[in-house]
């Protein structure tokens, strides 16, 4: 499948001149508010409804997450948390995995492969699969851990935030069924004042350090929570300050082009050496006469 | 005109084999390094088959190249008088090889060259296990493989470096690619460049 917004790509893998990008949309954004969340998985079977991927049975790890982990063909998958936030009061935390679409995206940044990763206007950060070539890399740059390769294709793959609803003006699949109003769609900055407001409610009524989870370590995200211990995002296995990681950035910033100017600068360098000073001759009075090799 | 025999006629088909290997690795490798590379994957079938190729070109390129590395080592150890032929090594690439103090088999920028392409090989082997797909990377967190590509990038731009260097003293000193092409050098090569390698053959004989 190609990009079915191709005239609003504002960033785009392995690609140095200006992407398409005549036409912009406004930001959006998906709020999960977790206490809200009654960990029913609707969310889940509404994506695999939506995008009409079913995922190999697996097993029962005893609890009930289910899948355990993201998958190539589960784009988001609810996690549940024992945790004990202060001594003896033990909370369920529940929360909905899967690409946070990051503003500053790093699995687009560590892509090599043109156009296999692109990110629109809106903030959707989406994976052209024609065009992956299943190196991984973008496993590497992800602050999230979130895209997985599938063994049966070597493509990668994650959550579009339904892009393709999202282009024509439908929420995404997750939205639309969640029976709590848990998952809320809206323009990015609509989503920030509702996440905020509704931290603020659950400040009021006990959860002291109740939050919006917006990380700006990778410029906000375009999937966002509101987390009952925003303090302590790592509780649910979130990193409390994600960024790409130093070595995506060396190896894919400042490294690409000096590497480059040093490859090429090293030919040029000997070129103009051997222009300048010529070669080393040894002093050969009867070179080209009859050769005695060695025996 | 006497020639000196200085390679084997294994040692320089592996060469050659090494040589071959290290352009196809290194196109493949340097498509998923830059954007602007990117169009090397044409050579090889497209993006997913660069993918799927470069890591055996890499490692085959590392098995043929331990074959000359068995053979050479010995002759590439840093001595006391390499210091003194690197001290004046600014002089030699003036053009003033004149003044250079005599060497043995190997001068000592060819010694840092085979330390360099034996250094970066090692790397490139050890890191790129860690993040081939699909069989190895599945074994490694993904903080090690972040070090592991670019240590990766780092170790390929120092072997091509090092490399550019090697291919363009073959051919700054007149008579050096014959070494490779039909094993022997001349008597005045071997004389002015390696004058005691020259002596300990000529003895020989």
């Amino acid at each position: 499948m190609s990009s079915l917004q191709s005239q609003d790509v504002v960033a785009r893998s392995a690609t140095t001149t200006p992407s398409p990008s005549v036409r912009s949309t406004p930001q959006i954004a998906k709020l999960i508010d977790e206490s809200k969340c009654i960990g029913c998985k609707a969310c889940q079977v509404a994506c695999m409804n939506w995008n009409d991927l079913r995922d190999d049975i697996g097993e029962n790890i005893g609890v009930y997450d289910n899948p355990a982990d993201l998958t190539p063909s589960s784009w988001t998958v609810m996690k549940f948390f024992e945790v004990e936030p202060e001594n003896g009061s033990l909370e369920w935390l529940i929360r909905k995995d899967g690409c946070m679409h990051c503003e500053d995206p790093g699995c687009l940044k560590a892509c090599p492969a043109p156009g296999a990763i692109v990110k629109y206007s809106n903030g959707i950060v989406d994976f052209i699969s024609e065009n992956c070539i299943g190196c991984g890399y973008c496993v590497k740059g992800c602050p999230f851990d979130v895209p997985r390769i599938s063994a049966k294709d070597n493509k990668a793959y994650k959550c579009t935030l339904c892009s393709d609803r999202v282009g024509v003006g439908l929420e995404p699949a997750c939205v639309k069924t969640c029976p709590t109003g848990a998952i809320t769609f809206g323009s990015k900055d609509d989503m920030v004042t509702y996440g905020e407001k509704r931290a603020g409610e659950l400040q009021e009524r006990g959860f002291k350090n109740a939050g919006l989870y917006n990380p700006q370590g990778v410029g906000g995200t375009h999937v966002m929570y509101v987390l009952k211990h925003a303090d302590r995002p790592e509780l649910e296995d979130l990193p409390a300050n994600p960024t790409i990681s130093p070595m995506v950035s060396l190896w894919k910033g400042i490294a690409k082009p000096l590497a480059v100017a040093g490859m090429v600068g090293a030919v040029v360098a000997g070129f103009f050496h051997y222009m300048k000073v010529g070669p080393v001759e040894s002093d050969e009075k009867s070179e080209g006469a009859d050769e005695k090799e060695p025996s | 005109m006497r020639y000196l025999r200085r390679y084997e006629d294994g040692q320089r088909m592996n060469h050659w084999v090494v040589a071959l290997l290290f352009v196809l690795a290194g196109l493949s490798g340097l498509a998923f390094f830059h954007p602007s590379l990117f169009f090397f994957t044409n050579l090889f079938g497209g993006g997913a088959w660069t993918r799927i190729l470069h890591p055996f070109l890499g490692l085959a390129m590392v098995i043929c190249f331990l074959g000359l590395f068995v053979k050479l080592w010995r002759d590439n150890r840093m001595t006391e008088a390499d210091k003194a032929w690197s001290a004046k090594m600014g002089e030699m690439l003036k053009g003033n090889k004149e003044g250079m103090p005599p060497v043995g088999k190997y001068n000592a920028g060819q010694k840092l060259v085979f330390w360099a392409l034996s250094w970066s090989l090692l790397v490139l082997l050890v890191t790129g296990f860690m993040f081939w797909r699909p069989w190895f990377a599945p074994y490694f967190p993904i903080d090690v493989m972040r070090i592991a590509v670019l240590l990766h990038s780092i170790a390929a731009v120092v072997l091509v470096i090092s490399t550019i260097m090697h291919v363009y003293a073959a051919i700054w000193v007149r008579g050096t690619i014959r070494a490779m092409t039909r094993g022997t050098v001349s008597e005045a090569w071997a004389k002015k460049n390696h004058a005691l390698w020259h002596a300990e053959v000529t003895r020989k004989q």
